[in-house]
């Protein structure tokens, strides 16, 4: 694959003489040749294209943007299997956000689960026209014939078409609507271990990030954004940044937050040093409005607990939970509690953005989505999308927050304010005092032990502001998001309560938030299964036994924990002294469960190992499944045990990545995958192999101290 | 405005510039190669490392002014190549390290440099050695394996896994 190719416009390859098979795919995964489709392509969950040149070449498109999660290795993989093309003979280029690649966001852990059916279809519906062609020309029937590594054979003779030779003939024949597909046994890419063909480019800073993106005469801005976030601009004195050597000039732009918008300053120079050190030269006072008094982080975790008090809005009940409850002798109750975070991806936001006089617009930004990239673009500026091109670049790690793209539209803000192309990027500190964040939310769990000590009931009480609610005001008074039901839903843990209940308590907040890794997920696993614990506990049962009761006849998620003890059996014997907790949780349709073993020493308490166990259904890469869920340990115990995010005093408490800090090389465990191997369905691998960490670290403490610790970040010096 | 003059994988470069800037923005936006990242400017990401007479250190934190031609600057670009991996390189694609491997860079300085200092690390000196080095997509463990790998001590519990 060769990378240098990656940002090179389809439409022009499309137009280039001599082409020869275009596919993509219609609605119902069907294959079609490009052109047709034009006019259907809206409702496209994707939209992935093969272009086989007549000279041979073969481009496939990558529609999900590579923020470290595979994916520019993942999807050609896909698409590989089933033309039966060699991945290193092939070119990749990176949709542009155009309607016909459909929905091209990476996110919710889509990218193969989203991808998989429809790119087998689309690359075996292309091979199977190549195949007919060559039948047809040696005058054969099409089973005499096979492909392999771009070329159709004839059976038992040494003729054989190069893809090339046959693409053009191919693309005049009527697309096979259920073209058959490769027998999972026969596989050479998918389930199977490849080396990442990009990574030679990343150990070598080859790799172009967004924040690498360089255009001839381009100038270089760097923003202060409000400190109380959404403070209004009283007066700005830039008489000793304008004295900095390559300051070209002071502008306002906007700041964009989820709950409304207000103002920014930039500084745009001949070079990014000199617009970073003049913004730090800036004198702006703010009218900052009650945002000192409501900007805070106290009052809103306050007001969490006064709505824990109250009954939230349901979600979904079985039985009359509160009934059961009250009547009840053996229960129990307990509040958990999970901070803000920042994403702190190690490349902060930036973007580059030329608004060109002749009216066109060209973007280069680290973004998750480049169909949201192109009609917001469109949206802003108010000019047609055919006029405007994205570049999705790689992206240094985003964790959901790049899909946020305010840093996107300040860039073109400044681009034509500027009349020049201008590449901004944030500094770390604003990058980290601006959010938007993962939000601090409140799990009020309450449950039931019943006769013959079984876990009887369940109830779970979300509380916190809402994502959809601060960012599309979509959210009424009577309703519970559906995003966080959807997590703790019965359908979704498949515990077996017979009496169950979930509501939510929506409690607002100016701090800005958006999704995180796992989103919700990652706030309620650690009530969740925390509170499991806690019931098991109670109930004079063993954790692993009482989840094998409440999954019971759920073969599937039970394998899960049969493994996972299976893997604690069969690991060395843990040191004396030393305890293990375990938790499970589904999200992005796959279950994953965690072991995590603490030992106690003069330090504190020391995370020894985490074991982890995912079944994701069927997957491409067994090493990117292991990867992720590597990063998602390491990712759910910095969120467990270091210091969130704080707000007092209407400001973000920390600013760097001295004072948020995040998991270092020598507070690294040991870790172990183990990866369920079957026949279903892809699941998410991105982000499900987090949730569990922090219940897992929590169950654990409990087991190794006898404290059970509600609220995260835990200080593991002190508990 | 100074004349400054930089030398950097063996390649000597003069520009006009502000003694005061950092080396990590003059390497990037200057000289123009951009495998050197930007993540903190304070010193506690590692993204920016690379070698000055051999040693890793931060170049967010070194400004221009204060370096001379005679100076040895060595970053990223200077290491190897995709087509010439060094040692160090290769341990890291045995060991598919990188996820977004936008630290990697920052990683393999660090790496390279303590190598060339320990031939022999313990898992001990690693984490004493890298601790400045952050990775938000969670690779400490594969980066550990690379440089036991890079050492020719494959470690232990990797035999056979593949
Ligand atoms: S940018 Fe220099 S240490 Fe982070
Ligand atoms: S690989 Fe992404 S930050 Fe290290």
């Amino acid at each position: 694959m060769q990378t240098k190719n990656t940002r090179r416009d389809f439409i022009k390859l499309s137009s280039l003489g001599g082409l020869g098979l275009v596919l993509g795919i219609n609605v119902a995964g069907h294959a079609e040749p490009v052109k047709k489709i034009a006019a259907k392509v809206l409702e496209l969950e994707i939209n992935p294209f093969i272009i086989i040149a007549t000279d041979g070449t073969i481009t496939l498109v990558n529609s999900r943007p590579d923020m470290g999660q595979g994916s520019t290795q993942a999807v050609p993989s896909i698409l590989a299997e089933e033309l039966e093309v060699d991945l290193k003979s092939v070119q990749l280029v990176q949709s542009d956000g155009k309607e016909k690649y459909g929905a091209q966001q990476s996110g919710g852990s889509s990218t193969v689960r989203g991808l998989w059916d429809n790119l087998r279809r689309t690359g075996a519906a292309a091979k199977q026209m190549l195949i007919e062609t060559a039948a047809k020309r040696w005058r054969v029937s099409i089973d005499q014939c096979y492909a392999e590594n771009a070329r159709v054979y004839l059976k038992n003779s040494d003729k054989s078409f190069g893809y090339g030779e046959l693409a053009e003939e191919a693309s005049n024949l009527e697309i096979p609507q259920n073209p058959v597909l490769k027998d999972p046994k026969n596989y050479r890419y998918l389930g199977k271990y490849h080396k990442r063909l990009d990574v030679p480019s990343r150990v070598t800073g080859t790799a172009v990030f967004g924040i690498d993106v360089e255009v001839p005469g381009m100038l270089y801005a760097a923003t202060v954004h409000p400190p109380s976030v959404q403070g209004k601009i009283k007066t700005i004195d830039d008489s000793e940044a304008i004295k900095i050597r390559g300051v070209r000039r002071v502008v306002k732009t906007t700041a964009y937050y989820p709950g409304g918008n207000t103002e920014a300053v930039a500084v745009v120079a001949d070079n990014y040093w000199s617009a970073l050190k003049a913004s730090r030269l800036l004198k702006i006072i703010w009218d900052n409005g009650d945002l000192a008094e409501n900007l805070n982080s106290e009052k809103y975790t306050k007001d969490m607990y006064l709505a824990a008090e109250k009954e939230g809005v349901r979600y979904e009940e079985d039985g009359d939970f509160n009934a059961f409850y009250n009547a009840s002798e053996n229960k129990l109750e307990a509040i958990y509690e999970t901070p803000f975070l920042s994403h702190a991806a190690i490349e902060p936001v930036n973007a580059t953005a030329h608004v060109k006089s002749d009216g066109t617009v060209d973007v280069w930004a680290p973004i998750q989505g480049p169909d949201g990239a192109l009609s917001e673009t469109a949206q802003l500026l108010g000019v047609a999308p055919d006029k405007i091109k994205i570049h999705a670049m790689l992206l240094g790690g985003s964790f959901g927050r790049k899909a946020f793209m305010n840093f996107m539209k300040e860039a073109i803000d400044l681009s034509k304010q500027m009349d020049a192309p201008v590449k901004l990027i944030w500094s770390r500190e604003e990058d980290m005092s601006q959010g938007p964040y993962r939000p601090a939310m409140l799990s009020k769990m309450q449950g039931v032990i019943g006769r013959g000590n079984s876990l009887a009931a369940l109830s779970h009480q979300a509380i916190g502001e809402s994502i959809q609610g601060q960012h599309w005001g979509a959210l009424m008074p009577y309703q519970a998001d559906n995003w966080l039901g959807g997590e703790l839903s019965k359908e979704n843990h498949k515990y077996n309560f017979p009496v169950h209940k979930v509501t939510y308590s929506r409690v607002k907040t100016p701090i800005p938030i958006l999704w995180w890794r796992s989103v919700y997920a990652s706030n309620f696993g650690w009530g969740q299964e925390c509170f499991i614990d806690e019931m098991a506990h109670k109930a004079g049962k063993d954790p692993i036994e009482v989840r094998r009761e409440l999954l019971k006849g759920n073969n599937r998620d039970l394998k899960v924990l049969e493994t996972l003890e299976l893997a604690l059996q069969r690991a060395p014997k843990m040191a004396e002294g030393n305890a293990r907790g375990i938790a499970m949780f589904r999200s992005f349709e796959t279950m994953s469960a965690a072991a995590v073993e603490v030992a106690n020493t003069e330090d504190g308490i020391k995370i020894v190992k985490v074991t982890s166990v995912i079944d994701c259904g069927q997957y491409v890469n067994p090493d990117h499944v292991k990867a992720q869920t590597e990063g998602n340990i390491v990712m759910g115990i910095s969120a467990a045990v270091k210091g969130g995010i704080t707000f007092s005093n209407g400001k973000c408490d920390q600013s760097n990545f001295h004072d948020y800090q995040f998991m270092r090389m020598a507070e690294m465990p040991k870790v172990e995958v183990h990866i369920i191997d079957n026949l279903e369905k892809p699941g998410g691998v991105g982000e499900p192999g987090l949730p569990p960490i922090a219940p897992a670290l929590g169950n654990a403490i409990f087991n190794l101290t006898g404290q059970r610790h509600r609220k995260l970040p835990l200080d593991l010096s002190v508990v | 405005m100074a004349k400054i003059n930089l030398t950097i994988n063996n390649q000597s470069y003069k520009f006009e510039a502000e003694e005061d800037m950092p080396l990590l923005w003059a390497i990037r936006d200057y000289v123009g190669l951009k495998g050197t990242k930007y993540g903190c400017g304070i010193a506690q990401c590692g993204a920016c490392t690379v070698h000055l007479d051999g040693v890793a250190v931060r170049s967010c934190q070194l400004p221009i002014g204060t370096l001379s031609k005679k100076q040895k600057i060595t970053t990223i670009e200077g290491i190897g190549t995709p087509e010439t991996l060094s040692a160090v390189q290769e341990a890291w694609v045995e060991e598919q390290v990188p996820q977004c491997g936008y630290c990697q860079s920052g990683q393999i300085m660090s790496a390279v440099a303590m190598l060339a200092e320990n031939p022999n690390p313990t898992d001990e000196d690693i984490d004493a050695y890298m601790i400045g080095n952050l990775c938000r997509c969670g690779t400490y463990d594969r980066i550990r394996k690379a440089i036991h790998r890079a050492a020719g001590q494959t470690a232990e519990e990797d035999l056979g896994k593949r």
